[in-house]
């Protein structure tokens, strides 16, 4: 039986151990292979095809061809080799984080420019669920 | 013997480096970032090390997910720039220093810390944002770099009280080298932040200063902080600051704090930044 998980608690956040690399290990070597300029470049002009080159699974390879930031990271991706994917698509990883926390690019800047999203608030799921 | 004179702690966001990169450094957004750096390249300049060891994550550009080495150190004579989706960084290549890496992995293993040999290994802007925040722009960088990677994006990462003993470790590992070099050490990352997922852009001010202050006023309380407390208060990424703990832990126990900056927000992230100094010469 697998020790319990104190960070399971945490909302809107996908704690990358050593499980999630396990099932995610395909999506993200696949998406780390966007560090090659001419491995962009192949991607750029067949996502798909790209992709099928991966033993990933058909939601990861959805997740991607969508671009559900969220979804990857829910299927064992890892921000860091998201981002080599968001490098791709010319975007940065505060436009990304925009996102994924469903803001547009302008609210989710200005949130920021404000000191950033509290603690308060935001320190468990039960929070969460009690704002509705 | 080598000797660590200093200490300097300091985010290594890679939008700053991009901003650097496509001389945007004056526009309003970034201006208050590099303006807040100013007097720590005039006093790294006076400094002068002989050897930066640098303590940083990798972001999955060396490293991948086949080998997630926990401490690993660069013993390379040099370590390419890392191409991270955009292009690399049009920064000078690292200057390792093989010798003294070699030294620090003989010394480390000895004294129980299982340190990862790295022969091989670009870098990325982990390692170089801080590079540029300190040194600016020049055409090498004007010493050479000891790379010392931590695992801080795969749990279970090292916990801050492991980092902490194994700057101390480090400490004496310098202590036994046979050369005279003054040696600064660089705890990178942080403060808090969270890129992923629906809680992205959590910003924890007051942790933030707290860690700050208990840098120089009570170092243990930082180094009790467990990881679900890191999580919590300062968002998924905020566990970077462990790597601090590496850097406090190799200098005296009473340090001076010579210079401070704290900034919100650079990208999506809490800049924080500190130079503390040994106090016994």
């Amino acid at each position: 039986m697998a020790l319990p998980k104190e960070y399971d608690d945490l909302p809107g956040t996908v704690v990358f151990d050593a499980d999630q690399a396990r099932k995610g290990y395909h999506l993200n070597m696949c998406l780390m292979s966007l560090m090659k300029a001419e491995n962009r470049a192949a991607f750029k002009k067949d996502e798909r095809a790209y992709l099928d080159h991966w033993p990933m699974t058909e939601p990861q390879k959805q997740s991607v061809l969508t671009r559900d930031w969220n979804g990857m990271l829910q299927l064992g991706g890892n921000i860091y080799f998201t981002a080599k994917l968001a490098a791709t698509d010319g975007l940065s990883f505060q436009q990304i984080a925009a996102m994924m926390t469903g803001k547009t690019q302008a609210d989710y800047a200005e949130m920021m420019l404000k000191g950033g999203r509290p603690p308060e608030g935001n320190r468990s799921k039960s929070e969460w669920k009690t704002r509705g | 013997m080598a000797r660590i004179v200093a200490g300097v702690a300091t985010s290594h966001i890679p939008a700053i480096g991009a901003a650097w990169d496509n001389k945007k450094t004056a526009e309003p957004y970034w201006q208050p970032v590099f303006r807040g750096f100013e007097r720590s390249k005039e006093w790294i300049t006076k400094v002068k090390p002989d050897v930066c060891i640098v303590v940083y994550n990798d972001h999955m550009s060396a490293f991948s997910l086949e080998i997630v080495p926990t401490f690993a150190i660069g013993c390379a004579a040099e370590f390419p720039i890392a191409d991270e989706g955009w292009g690399p960084r049009a920064v000078p290549p690292v200057k390792g220093h093989p010798e003294l890496a070699s030294h620090l992995v003989q010394s480390l293993v000895l004294d129980e810390f299982d340190i990862t040999i790295v022969n091989k290994m670009e870098v990325d802007h982990g390692l170089t944002v801080p590079l540029t925040l300190m040194f600016g722009q020049p055409d090498a960088w004007p010493c050479p770099v000891i790379p010392l990677a931590v695992n801080v994006v795969v749990y279970p990462v090292p916990t801050g009280n492991r980092c902490y003993m194994l700057g101390k470790a480090i400490r004496k590992a310098l202590a036994s080298y046979d050369k005279d070099l003054r040696v600064v050490i660089f705890g990178t990352g942080g403060m808090s932040h969270q890129l992923q997922g629906p809680r992205a852009g959590l910003i924890n001010k007051e942790f933030d200063t707290r860690f700050l202050d208990n840098l120089t006023k009570d170092p243990q309380a930082n180094v009790r902080i467990p990881h679900l407390e890191y999580l919590r208060e300062t968002g998924s990424e905020g566990i970077e600051m462990v790597m601090w703990l590496i850097m406090r832990g190799a200098l005296d126990d009473e340090v001076k704090e010579v210079y401070r900056f704290y900034h919100v927000p650079a990208s999506n992230t809490a800049l924080g930044h500190i130079i503390l100094e040994n106090t016994q010469a």
